[in-house]
């Protein structure tokens, strides 16, 4: 590749010709390939998990745990954030559909919002700053401590023990908690538009029922599991791969609730793109 | 290499030859060559980020050489496959530098560890070995300490766990990774004796690290000096006290730990 001279490594006539254009175009490709070879390496962390999942012995203990901690621990700020979204959707939709006289069409229009993005996001979003960043902090302090090599010293597999609980876990909570989120949701928008606005209920739940479609929910769950996957690893990975010292922890866990967020935005797009193909017929 | 690699013989519980290690540009460690004796205490002292961790963790297989070879009881554990290393690991204890306690286990969780993860031992056998341990270890005298977890504990009783955790399963080597660092003279004391009482009391072969001058000539039984990636001075104290390298009298001379020259 490089044929300046060893001698003479930042000199001479050749700095115009190949060594620059190497250079130059490291540049511009350094990032992409960096970026490239960092996705490589989630995806060889996610399919250790995954394989480790089917190998004995099977801690059952670890998963209750990550399943108690992700899950129950989240419970009061999914709660909180379900009712307010769903009540502050239910007071746009209402201000919307007043223009038109058509408030009883309230609920579909909350149903539908909550059941396919509200719900499926704002759920991996809160659990990420929450479950996520602690995911990120637990192992970054276990590998500056030697925790992680601990482990292995007694033929325990890291992966295996920290890695492969977590994700199933987020796999298995994350929808659980975005249908909390949703019927929440639709309790928020119950008391704004029913008892706040008085719009008949019995015409509210009649539309609701004839155009919210179960599909809505089967792709919010999908979304969720996605959401889920990419939530862990994002956070195993940060921490996993902490070098140094408290300081870099800290920088982990950022980068850990950083990146998990960009990705639960960018991967919604994507599947509703997806999605849309799947079931054309249902876009709306 | 001048014979082909180490020779299969018993006094020798662990050779290393011609080791290399790089992380990324930086190369560790250059060329080690050193040998563990079989029942004795053997101590590696060498600098700050001079890589003794490094070469520690190669010893037991937690990280590969990027070129060399350590035999293990004459079996050459680089490259083996992961069932293959978990039954060398099987024969070492680590203590490690800062314990690397489980935060989330309690004191005999943490001990019990390799028990649970590696047999299935009844509770109550567990149990009895947990104990045996701490009592030995002077800790069963702490109240409650069974039911602590590791941050309501001292450094000091940090380091007895750990080691106490390492001891559990009758290691054949235990490695030990700066036990009297951070630790008050007594306290350093009181683990150089551990340390001491382990290897006649278990019969096990102990590599130890260490920056402490006073402490190595007490307990060592051979001596090897890490300097710059290589292994610069091997023997018994009584050898290097004889023929002190210049690099090994610069670093210990002034602790004041030992005089060079005199006859021993
Ligand atoms: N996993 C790793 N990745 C990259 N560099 C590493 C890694 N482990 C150690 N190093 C580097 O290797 C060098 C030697 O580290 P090591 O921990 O072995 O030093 P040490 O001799 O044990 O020092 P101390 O006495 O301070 O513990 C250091 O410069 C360190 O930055
Ligand atoms: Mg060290």
């Amino acid at each position: 590749m490089s044929d300046t001279s060893p001698t003479n490594p930042n000199g001479g006539t050749e700095e115009f010709s190949s060594a620059r254009v190497v250079r130059l175009v490291g540049r511009v490709f350094g990032p992409l390939l960096g970026a490239v070879a960092i996705f490589g390496q989630h995806m060889m962390l996610l399919g250790r998990a995954f394989t480790w999942l089917f190998r004995r012995p099977f801690r059952l203990r670890l998963y209750l745990e990550q399943m108690e901690f992700i899950g129950v621990g989240s419970m009061p700020i999914i709660m909180l954030v379900g009712f307010f979204s769903g009540a502050v959707t239910a007071l746009q939709a209402i201000t919307a559909l007043a223009m038109f006289d058509q408030q009883r069409w309230v609920g579909y229009g909350v149903g539908v919002s909550l059941a396919r993005e509200l719900a499926p996001v704002f759920t991996a979003l809160m659990i990420t700053a929450r479950a996520g960043s602690a995911m990120a902090t637990e192992l970054g302090s276990m590998r500056i401590t030697e925790q992680i090599d601990a482990l292995s010293t007694f033929a325990v597999n890291p992966v295996h023990y920290l890695v492969t609980p977590r994700l199933v876990a987020s796999i298995l909570m994350l929808p659980i908690m975005t249908m909390v989120f949703n019927v929440v949701g639709l309790l928020g928008a119950y008391i704004i538009s029913i008892l706040v606005y008085q719009i008949d209920f019995g015409q509210v739940l009649e539309l609701f029922r004839h155009w919210v479609d179960p599909l809505d929910y089967v792709q919010g769950l999908i979304k969720a599991v996605i959401f889920g996957v990419a939530m862990a690893l994002t956070a195993c990975y940060q921490g996993f791969n902490v070098r140094g010292g408290a300081k870099e922890v800290g920088r982990a866990t950022t980068a850990a609730v950083v990146s998990s967020s960009v990705s639960v935005l960018v991967l919604d797009y994507f599947l509703i793109e997806i999605m849309n193909v799947i079931w054309p017929s249902h876009g709306m | 290499m001048t014979n082909g690699g180490p020779t299969r013989d018993d006094r020798w519980q662990i050779q290393v030859r011609g080791l290399h290690k790089s992380f990324g540009s930086q190369e560790v460690l250059r060329g080690i060559d050193l040998d563990i004796e079989r029942g004795k205490t053997n101590i590696v002292i060498g600098g700050s980020g001079q890589g003794k961790s490094v070469l520690m963790k190669h010893l037991m297989g937690l990280l590969q050489p990027d070129s060399g070879q350590i035999c293990v009881d004459g079996e050459d554990i680089v490259g083996l496959d992961e069932v293959a290393i978990g039954k060398v690991q099987r024969k070492f204890g680590m203590v490690f530098q800062y314990a690397a306690l489980f935060d989330s286990l309690n004191v005999v969780e943490n001990i019990a560890f390799p028990l649970i993860e590696r047999y299935h031992l009844p509770k109550s056998e567990i149990l009895d070995r947990v104990r045996d341990l701490l009592r030995r270890l002077d800790l069963a005298n702490v109240p409650g300490v069974e039911e602590k977890f590791p941050g309501e504990l001292s450094g000091g009783m940090r380091k007895r766990v750990g080691l106490a955790r390492a001891l559990v399963d009758r290691p054949k080597i235990l490695l030990y990774d700066e036990p009297t660092t951070g630790l008050d003279p007594i306290a350093s004391k009181n683990v150089d004796e551990m340390i001491r009482r382990t290897a006649d009391d278990f019969g096990v072969t102990s590599v130890v690290i260490s920056h402490d001058m006073a402490s190595t000539f007490r307990i060592a039984d051979r001596i090897a000096m890490l300097y710059d990636g290589t292994i610069i001075a091997c023997g018994t104290p009584a050898e290097l006290l004889a023929a002190p390298h210049p690099r090994l009298r610069e670093f210990v001379e002034p602790s004041g730990a030992v005089k060079f020259g005199a006859s021993s």
